[in-house]
């Protein structure tokens, strides 16, 4: 935590400006963002919705043909993992920031001594906290499809989190473009960005069951390695290998996203 | 006294075109300075570099002690500013804006409550305090703009256009604050507008700014008085031209011309002259039905340095956005 020794003698009412603090301008910034969820039920409602709609449908598609034709293979359990990443991809207050900044709030908040990082950190956090809470009916619908964890209990927390990275390292690109374009029509496209990364990979069926060109793609697709890291939690245990492969893809989108979001901000300050 | 905002030749530029000409301010601690200019003349860009929303281009400026490029901190923890735009959260309510205010501030818990029952009270806003800011009126978005400035009690106060769009009684609720808060805590106060009479009313000095530059500075009976004349309007019951000659005959008079009953007359020093001017007319026995003395306004002020009124009626303003949506229209019938 940051506390400088500046503090501001005001006229007579002993109330003294002075930093905060990161942490705390962090926590500030987090808790009016999660303020804002419940005011903004139309940015979560939808994604687990599709979450949701699609784990049930997929299993309804694919679960007797796979599991006809794969030994000892659970389609349920296979298929958690994509169903929580189609809930938890996207989700994001970027496109709060661009109303901030189109209302001038954001230039308010610059006014204050709060540090420029704790801004983008606050949205963040309170990001991770939405997704992880967005893992949770999914996971309640496998559980109740018979869906069981290998890793046991702290292998689900272990899944949550994993998620919650992931959902964190893909927000990075949301508030880049956010503060880039100031546009909200541009931050809500971004989703399409995931497209590829979810179609490109063994979403619906192993990687052995990939064709040639496909699995060479899902081979340099950072979600493949995520799916598996997440899948051998709930099918295969504590496979340290997979999980370590899976945090090196979610760390790689995120050095990236966070890069361009952290530029994309200098960029907004900047230009005042 | 201290001065308490300083500039030194400060410059903004913004891809090459210039929109703060080597700007020098230097204003003392508890006055209210006025930034008078039109729309494009380079006062909100002033503001945000003083604010440090933006860095400047050349030159320096000092707010509160602190440089505002080298430690904006130092500076914003000594500054509240409300924006041209009521720069508010809509989806917060009026409390939870403030209360976040006061802890980006660093303010302790029990001084957060005290200060939002504080300001509560100042703005007059009631129970809305609790209610969605998306439900606000303007004059109630402003209101409260001007109380997150003051969430931390500052020692400088930035009020950028703080009335424009305003009702009139809401603006003269602002006139009232701005007043109070200079005279009973003593606070530095810098407002731009482009009302004159704003500046006029609030300000100790003004600076008139045109183009990026200064083009004038000082108190607004000083600017006033730098362009000379007075004038005296004399309604009459009966010829104006039969009055001219007694009244033209007045020591300190400059001019007199008659326009059917009435008469404009200019001197120097209307105050001195208009008492003799009262007396050669009923000495003439033309009946006078009311003189009237009018200081010239700040608006002369910039025609006489610029060239062009600093303010357009609204006629003018209607004939250019119909000139401009006629134009839109056109274009984009062209464009099918």
């Amino acid at each position: 935590m940051t506390v400088t020794d500046a503090t501001v003698p005001v006229s007579g009412t002993g109330i003294r400006a002075r930093p905060a603090g990161t942490l705390h301008d962090i926590a500030s910034i987090a808790g009016r963002a999660l303020r804002a969820v419940p005011r903004d039920v139309e940015a979560v409602i939808p994604p687990i919705f599709i979450a949701l709609f699609f784990y049930v449908v997929n299993i309804g598609t694919l679960q007797d043909l796979t599991e006809a034709n794969i030994p000892d293979f659970s389609f349920k359990a296979f298929q958690m993992p994509t169903a929580i990443l189609l809930g938890v991809t996207g989700v994001s207050r970027a496109y709060a920031l661009v109303l901030d900044v189109q209302d001038g709030y954001f230039d308010r908040l610059l006014l204050t001594p709060i540090r420029r990082l704790a801004i983008l950190l606050g949205h963040l956090a309170a990001d991770v906290t939405v997704a992880a809470a967005l893992t949770v009916p999914i996971i309640i619908l496998g559980f109740s499809l018979g869906v069981r964890f290998e890793a046991g209990p702290l292998g689900v927390l272990a899944f949550i989190l994993l998620s919650g990275l992931w959902s964190l390292a893909f927000a990075g690109f949301g508030y880049a473009i956010a503060l880039k374009t100031g546009n909200p029509a541009a931050v809500n496209s971004s989703f399409l960005l995931f497209f590829p990364f979810l179609f490109l990979t063994s979403s619906y069926v192993p990687r052995p069951q990939l064709t040639g060109w496909l699995d060479t793609v899902a081979s340099i697709n950072p979600v493949t390695y995520l799916l598996e890291g997440l899948r051998s939690l709930v099918m295969r245990g504590w496979q340290w290998d997979e999980l370590g492969q899976a945090v090196l893809a979610v760390a790689a989108v995120g050095a990236i996203s966070m890069w361009l979001c952290f530029a994309a901000l200098r960029g907004r300050i900047q230009r005042g | 006294m201290s001065t308490t905002i300083s500039a030194e030749k400060l410059v903004r530029q913004f891809n090459g075109l210039t929109a703060v000409d080597e700007v020098d301010l230097a204003i003392q601690a508890g006055e209210i300075y006025g930034f008078l200019g039109p729309n494009g003349a380079g006062k909100s860009t002033t503001v945000r570099v003083l604010c440090t929303l933006l860095a400047p281009t050349s030159g320096r400026a000092v707010v509160a002690g602190h440089d505002v490029a080298g430690e904006p901190t130092e500076v914003r923890l000594r500054i509240g500013v409300a924006l041209q735009e009521a720069a508010l959260d809509p989806k917060q309510t009026g409390e939870e804006l403030l209360r976040l205010q006061g802890r980006l501030y660093g303010l302790s818990r029990p001084d957060v409550d005290r200060r939002v029952a504080d300001l509560a009270t100042l703005i007059d806003i009631g129970d809305a305090l609790g209610r969605p800011i998306s439900t606000y009126s303007g004059g109630m978005k402003r209101r409260l703009d001007l109380a997150a400035a003051l969430v931390h009690n500052p020692e400088v106060l930035f009020l950028d256009e703080p009335t424009t769009g305003l009702d009139p009684v809401s603006r003269a609720r602002v006139w009232d604050e701005v007043r109070r808060l200079n005279r009973e805590l003593g606070m530095t106060i810098f407002l731009t507008t482009q009302y004159l009479e704003e500046a006029d009313a609030l300000a100790d000095r003004v600076g008139i700014i045109n183009e990026g530059r200064i083009v004038a500075e000082g108190t607004p009976v000083e600017l006033k008085r730098s362009i000379g004349t007075d004038v005296i309007f004399a309604r009459l019951d009966g010829d104006g031209e039969a009055a001219c000659p007694a009244v033209e005959s007045v020591a300190g008079v400059v001019g007199v011309e008659a326009r059917g009953s009435e008469l404009v007359i200019t001197a120097a020093d209307g105050t001195a002259v208009i008492g003799p001017v009262a007396v050669a007319l009923n000495n003439c026995g033309v009946p006078v039905r009311d003189l009237t003395l009018r200081t010239p306004t700040l608006d002369d002020v910039f025609l006489e340095l610029t060239g062009t009124h600093i303010q357009r009626d609204d006629e003018a303003i209607d004939a250019e956005l119909a000139e401009m949506t006629e134009s839109e229209t056109e274009t984009a019938e062209v464009a099918r």
